[in-house]
C-alpha cells in the first residue's frame, strides 16, 4: 500500500483522493493545477493520436492487419453512430466524435488499472499522491464539457447567422411578445447542457473509483476471509466497470453529436 | 464532551440521508431499466430484426437512467469518507 496509511480505511481512502498540486500554491487558488489528471489525460491523448495515425498510414486495401481491422471498426461504429443523428457534411463532427470516443474510453480505462499501482510507482519518485483516472476529476470533465458548449454556440451562429441565432434565443417557444422568457429559458436549456453532461462522467467515474477503493480497503483488513472477499469483490466491480466505461465514453460521444447537430437545427 | 455528542448527531444524520440516498436512488434507477427491459424483451420479441439497432439505444438509455444514481452514489461516498459538515463544528470547537 503506497505510504503506509495509519488512520485506517478512513485515511487510507483520503489519501488516494488527494490530487498532486505544484508545490506552494495556496490551497484551491488558480495554480493549484491538478497536475496528475493533466498529465495523464495528455499522454493519453498523444497515445491516442500517435497510434491511430501509425496505423492509418500503412492501411491498405488488400488484406487488412489485425491493428488495422480494430481501427476500422472503431472508425465504422463512431461514422455510424454521427450518420444516424447528423444530416450534413461530416468532415468535422465525425473526427470530433472519434476523439471524444476514443478518449473519453481511455481516461475511463485507468479505472481498471489497480487503484495503488500508479501511487506506488510515483511514490517511489518521492511523489505521495496521484490520482491516475483523469476523468474521475470534475475539472476534467466540466473542461471537456466547457468545449462542447462552445463548439455548439460556433455552430448555432455558422448555421444560422447571428441574427438568426439571435432571433431564436428571444423568440424560439412562445413568440416575440414573451421575450424575456424565451431568453431565459433558452439559456437555462444551453446551460444544462455542459453540467449534465460533467456531472454524469464524473458521477460515474468518482463513484467507481470510491468503490474500488473501499474495496481495497478489504485487503489490508488482516483476515485471509476478508482478502479473499476483496479479490472476488474487485473482480467482479472490475468487470462491471468495463460496461460502465464503455457505455459513459459511448454516452458523452453520443450526446456531443445529438448538441451540435441540435445547433445545426433551425426551430 | 459536548463535542463528540455534536459530533456523533451530525454523523448519525449523515448516515440516515447516506443511506436515503442510496436507497431512493437505487429505487428509482432499478424501477427505470426494469421498465426498458421489459419494453425491449417485448419489442425484441415481436420484431427481432430490429434488436441490433435497438440494443444500442438501450445501453445508452441505462447509462442515462444509471447516471442520475451513480452521481448520487459518488456524492454519498465523498460524504462517508470526508464529511465537510463538520467543519463548521470543528471549527467552533477550535475557538
Amino acid at each position: 500500500m503506497a505510504s503506509e496509511p495509519q488512520g485506517g480505511l478512513t485515511e487510507y481512502i483520503r489519501h488516494h483522493l488527494e490530487h498532486l498540486k505544484p508545490p506552494h500554491v495556496s490551497e484551491g487558488g488558480f495554480w493549484s493545477v491538478h497536475i496528475d489528471s493533466v498529465t495523464v489525460s495528455l499522454a493519453l491523448g498523444v497515445l491516442f493520436c500517435l497510434s491511430f495515425w501509425l496505423l492509418a498510414r500503412k492501411a491498405t486495401a488488400g488484406v487488412p492487419s489485425r491493428a488495422q481491422a480494430f481501427l476500422e471498426i472503431v472508425l465504422e461504429f463512431v461514422d455510424g453512430q454521427v450518420k444516424d443523428v447528423f444530416h450534413g457534411d461530416r468532415r468535422f463532427l465525425g473526427p470530433l466524435a472519434l476523439t471524444v470516443f476514443v478518449w473519453v474510453f481511455l481516461m475511463n480505462a485507468m479505472d481498471l488499472l489497480p487503484v495503488d499501482l500508479l501511487p506506488l510507482i510515483t511514490a517511489k519518485f518521492g511523489v505521495s499522491h496521484f490520482r491516475p483516472v483523469p476523468t474521475a476529476d470534475v475539472n476534467m470533465t466540466f473542461a471537456m464539457s466547457i468545449t462542447v458548449l462552445i463548439l455548439v454556440i460556433f455552430y448555432s451562429f455558422k448555421a444560422k447567422g447571428f441574427g438568426g441565432y439571435m432571433h431564436e434565443l428571444f423568440t424560439a417557444p412562445f413568440g416575440k411578445w414573451f421575450f424575456p422568457f424565451n431568453f431565459a429559458l433558452n439559456l437555462v436549456e444551453l446551460l444544462s447542457k455542459p453540467v449534465s453532461l460533467a456531472m454524469r462522467l464524473f458521477g460515474n467515474m468518482y463513484a467507481g473509483e470510491l468503490v474500488f477503493l473501499l474495496i481495497a480497503g478489504l485487503f489490508s483488513a488482516g483476515s485471509w476471509l476478508l482478502f479473499s472477499m476483496g479479490v472476488i469483490g474487485y473482480a467482479v466491480w472490475g468487470i462491471f466497470h468495463i460496461l460502465i466505461i464503455s457505455i459513459q465514453a459511448f454516452i458523452f460521444m453520443v450526446l456531443t453529436v445529438v448538441y451540435i447537430s441540435m445547433a445545426h437545427d433551425h426551430h | 464532551m459536548e463535542l463528540v455528542a455534536h459530533i456523533a448527531q451530525v454523523q448519525g444524520f449523515t448516515a440516515i440521508a447516506l443511506g436515503l440516498i442510496i436507497g431512493f436512488g437505487a429505487l428509482g434507477a432499478c424501477i427505470g431499466i426494469g421498465i426498458m427491459g421489459s419494453k425491449f424483451l417485448e419489442a425484441a420479441a415481436r420484431q427481432p430484426e430490429l434488436v441490433p439497432l435497438l440494443q444500442g439505444r438501450m445501453f445508452l438509455l441505462a447509462g442515462l437512467i444509471d447516471a442520475a444514481f451513480l452521481i448520487g452514489v459518488a456524492l454519498a461516498m465523498y460524504f462517508a469518507v470526508a464529511n465537510p459538515l463538520l467543519g463548521n463544528l470543528t471549527a467552533a470547537a477550535g475557538h
